[in-house]
Parts: C-alpha cells; sequence; structure tokens
C-alpha cells in the first residue's frame, strides 16, 4: 500500500479539527436546508400560481441567484454589505444567508416545475368526483408532488452541504480548510499526506451526504 | 399572498441585521484607530493558515509560523488579545477595506498596485526570485545563459513575467503549479527552475541533487504589514514598532525560531529586513 500520509492524522488534534470543520459545514448548510425548504415551497406554489407581477419578481430573483455563482454571492454579502451598509455580518451569517437565498431560489423553481408537472386532468377528475379544494390538493396533487419533489430535494441539499467547500473564501475555517491547514503544517515531515487527508475528507463528506441519500430511497419506496 | 412575500422579506432583513452592529465605530470610519483597538482589547490579524512556515496552523489548532511570531510580539506590545482571521491570497485587500481586520501579515508583498489600495508599514522580509539547479550542472549567472537551455516557470507568477519583460531570449516551460514544476526539474526536462527564493531554497534543501545558484534575481521585493489607507495612528505605530525591534534584532529571532528549519542559516541575512531598512 502506498504511503498516504495518515499518521497526520493522528498527531495532535488533527482529526479532531476535521470533524469540527465537518460539523460547521454540516451546521451552515442543515440550517440554511432548513430555512429553504420550507420557503421555497411557498414560493414555488406562487410561482406556479397566476399572478404574473410575483411571478416575474420571483422569475427575477431565481434568475439572479442561479446566475451568480456561489463564490460571487459570499462575496457580495460578506464584503459588500460592509462597503454598501456598513454590516458587519460574521462570516457564518453571510454563509447561512448565501445558501439560505441560494437554496431557496432552487427549491421554489423544483417545486413550480413538479406542480406544472402534474397533468391537468388529475385536477378535473378529482373536481368531477365532487372533491373540494382543499381535498383535491391534500389527497390528490400533494402527495404526487412531494414524490416527484423528493430526488431533486434531495440533490439540492447534498449539492448545498457540498458547495460549503467555497466558504472557505470569506474565512470560515470548515473542513476543506482545516484539510489544507494539516497538509501544510506538515508539508516537510510528511509530504505525501495530501492524498490521505483529501481522501479522509472525501469519506466525510461521504458520509455526512449518505445518509440522506438513504432516507431518500427509502421515502421513496415507502411512498411508492 | 403580498402578506407572505413581506413577511419573506422581513424574515431575510432581520436575519441579516441580527449579525450587524459591530462596525457602527465612534469616528464614522470603516477601520478601527490605534485607540479604539486599545480600547477593545483585541486586535484582528489577518494571516495566512495554509503557509507553512510563515503562517500555518499546527496540529494542536494553534496558529504558527514566522508572521505569527511577529504578530504575537504586536499584541504583547500593545497589552491585547489577538484575534486570527484566516484569509487567502485573494481577497487579503478586500479584509482590510472592509475593516474586517485591522491588520494584514499574510506574507504580503508590497508591490506599486496594492500600494494604491492600502497603506504598507516598514517591511519585515525581503523576497526575490531565485533560481534553482542540478548541482552537475549549477547555474549561478544569467549572464551565461546557453540559448539552447529552457527554465522552468509556474504560469501567472512573477519569475513568468519577468523573463518575458527582461529576458525574452530565454526559453521558457511553463507549469501550472508547484508539484508539476518540481517534477520537471527532478525529471531533467529543462536546466534550471526560477520561482520565489522561499520556494526554490525549501526545494534545494530538501533535495540534495540540486542547489540554487542565483538567490536573488531581479529586483527585490519586500513583505509588509498593510492597514486600511488612510489609519495613521496604526501605521505609525507599527512603523515605530519595527524601528524598536530592529535594534533587539527580533526578525532574526524570528527566523531562528521558525524558518531555520526550512531555510537553515545560510539565507537568514538575505531574507530578513531588520528595523525596517534594506540593504
Amino acid at each position: 500500500m502506498p504511503d498516504l500520509g495518515l499518521e497526520v492524522l493522528l498527531k495532535g488534534r488533527n482529526m479532531e479539527r476535521l470533524l469540527e470543520g465537518l460539523g460547521i459545514a454540516l451546521e451552515i448548510s442543515l440550517i440554511s436546508v432548513a430555512i429553504s425548504i420550507p420557503l421555497g415551497i411557498l414560493l414555488g406554489v406562487l410561482m406556479a400560481g397566476k399572478n404574473p407581477v410575483i411571478k416575474a419578481i420571483l422569475r427575477l430573483y431565481l434568475e439572479f441567484i442561479r446566475i451568480m455563482p456561489q463564490m460571487v454571492l459570499l462575496f457580495l454579502v460578506f464584503f459588500g454589505t460592509t462597503r454598501a451598509f456598513g454590516w458587519d455580518l460574521s462570516a457564518e451569517l453571510a454563509s447561512i444567508l448565501v445558501f439560505t437565498l441560494w437554496g431557496t431560489a432552487e427549491m421554489s423553481d423544483l417545486v413550480r416545475s413538479a406542480l406544472i408537472s402534474i397533468p391537468k386532468h388529475q385536477y378535473e377528475s378529482s373536481a368531477a368526483l365532487g372533491l373540494s379544494k382543499s381535498q383535491i390538493y391534500g389527497y390528490i396533487i400533494l402527495p404526487q408532488t412531494v414524490r416527484r419533489l423528493l430526488p431533486l430535494s434531495i440533490n439540492l441539499i447534498t449539492r448545498m452541504i457540498k458547495t460549503t467547500s467555497l466558504i472557505l473564501m470569506i474565512g470560515v475555517v470548515e473542513v476543506l480548510k482545516v484539510a489544507q491547514q494539516i497538509i501544510e503544517a506538515n508539508r516537510m515531515a510528511s509530504p505525501n499526506a495530501a492524498f490521505g487527508i483529501y481522501l479522509t475528507v472525501f469519506l466525510l463528506y461521504f458520509l455526512a451526504c449518505w445518509p440522506i441519500s438513504l432516507l431518500a430511497k427509502y421515502l421513496e419506496k415507502k411512498w411508492r | 399572498m403580498k402578506n407572505f412575500m413581506a413577511l419573506t422579506m422581513a424574515l431575510l432583513l432581520t436575519m441579516s441585521l441580527a449579525g450587524c452592529g459591530g462596525s457602527s465605530d465612534d469616528n464614522g470610519t470603516v477601520y478601527r484607530t490605534l485607540d479604539e483597538i486599545k480600547a477593545d482589547g483585541t486586535i484582528n490579524i489577518g494571516v495566512f493558515s495554509d503557509k507553512n512556515p510563515f503562517g500555518y496552523v499546527d496540529e494542536n489548532g494553534e496558529y504558527q509560523g514566522y508572521d505569527i511570531y511577529f504578530a504575537e510580539r504586536i499584541g504583547e506590545d500593545l497589552g491585547v488579545e489577538v484575534n486570527y482571521v484566516s484569509t487567502e491570497a485573494a481577497n487579503r485587500i478586500e479584509y482590510l477595506q472592509t475593516g474586517k481586520v485591522d491588520v494584514i501579515l499574510a506574507n504580503f508583498t508590497v508591490t506599486p498596485e496594492r500600494a494604491e489600495e492600502v497603506d504598507f508599514a516598514l517591511p519585515y522580509m525581503n523576497v526575490a526570485l531565485g533560481v534553482v539547479s542540478p548541482k552537475t550542472a549549477v547555474i549561478d549567472s544569467m549572464d551565461t545563459w546557453n540559448p539552447e537551455d529552457e527554465m522552468i516557470v509556474i504560469s501567472g507568477t512573477t519569475a513568468e513575467t519577468y523573463f518575458i519583460a527582461n529576458a525574452p531570449e530565454v526559453k521558457l516551460q511553463k507549469y501550472d503549479s508547484y508539484a508539476t514544476a518540481k517534477n520537471a526539474l527532478e525529471n531533467g526536462n529543462a536546466a534550471a527552475w526560477t520561482s520565489d527564493n522561499t520556494e526554490v531554497i525549501a526545494f534545494a534543501n530538501q533535495n540534495d541533487a540540486f542547489t540554487v545558484g542565483i538567490p536573488n534575481l531581479g529586483s527585490q521585493d519586500t513583505i509588509a504589514p498593510a492597514v486600511y489607507k488612510g489609519n495613521t495612528t496604526l501605521l505609525e505605530w507599527l512603523n515605530d514598532e519595527i524601528v524598536a525591534l530592529g535594534e533587539e534584532q527580533f526578525f532574526h529571532a524570528a527566523y531562528e525560531a521558525t524558518l531555520v528549519d526550512t531555510y537553515g542559516m545560510e539565507f537568514i541575512d538575505s531574507l530578513v529586513v531588520e528595523g525596517g531598512v534594506i540593504e
């Protein structure tokens, strides 16, 4: 087996620091996910609605967030708000704000597409059966929407977790930054550590995202 | 529907305002003056957390290195705690200009372009280009460069711009990363490799077959602390501090404590600047 420099992880608090870094990445992404999903669902319902003004505004918001690279959004919120308004957001709060804005926009578009993908006859035939509007949504439309939404939102959530690797650019020391610090601190003593450490980071991200995929698989089976 | 929109906006606004408050200084500026830093009891210093041996974090999570050695002393002499902020090469100026750090001590090379954006204090280190070559065919002067030979440089570095501007006749072999450049030199793809002298000296110290024939090529640049442009109280304090530290040969001590393992004692006088005076 080649020398992966894994012994570096056992030095001092290195492994603990990596896990703390993962904790920060997960904290920021999961808080953002928790806010984005309900907000995104509400905005998505509005986007699938009929009011053209609201639809235009939401479309603009979605396109703006989607076109901007997350890195630019992070710089805008972290440094830009200080320049423009004198706000001194902490880097963590700026990250949560950006991830929430981004997650909400993406989620709303997923909800919108899931809603409009329900064929019109589903609404019409349930109305013909004499169901009320709330019954139509509660029993017919929402269950189908949620099922279509599930794999898409899991994709979004894992993407949000993995994109936290960008927040090191605004000074949040998360798992990837800790990895870089460990590799550099041991550059002379264990020049091969880079591979082993990045492999560990890969495993940590995998362990963070895999349970979410499993949950989605379980729910998809259960709701079939 | 409209209520909901208003609610969303209100929520986002509250979230953003919740973290606000720190930057509304008494004097209405973005930066903090010397007295404000002293009154606060903490100085924010932007450093690298992954540039061994200048600024890095050890296995116990403590900041270490040449820049940190100086930063610790600044905190001690100011009588304040040092709060280290991990910065990247690309966002150092941004951190200063938004007042998110008081001083940048992240191995910051003084250039005319940067001096328009920030104020540099006196230098505490030299940096220049260095040329490393095999011991069997040492390149010790560019005057005797064989036009058939090729020179390894890393794209986008000062080494590349130096040769294009000053010695266009030297054939360049360009690589994207330090790792590939090192491999190319070790494999004998070219006669020599030019990069920051700190980088090539460290390389030669690890590889017995190579030596740094030219430790200082072209113009000498310096590394200095930087503060917000116009923060004169802090700038003057830093300058006085660097001059005062020169009397006790502080940066020689810093070199011996942090850089000697990487560079050896041989280069101490060519790398260290004492009292802000460049010889």
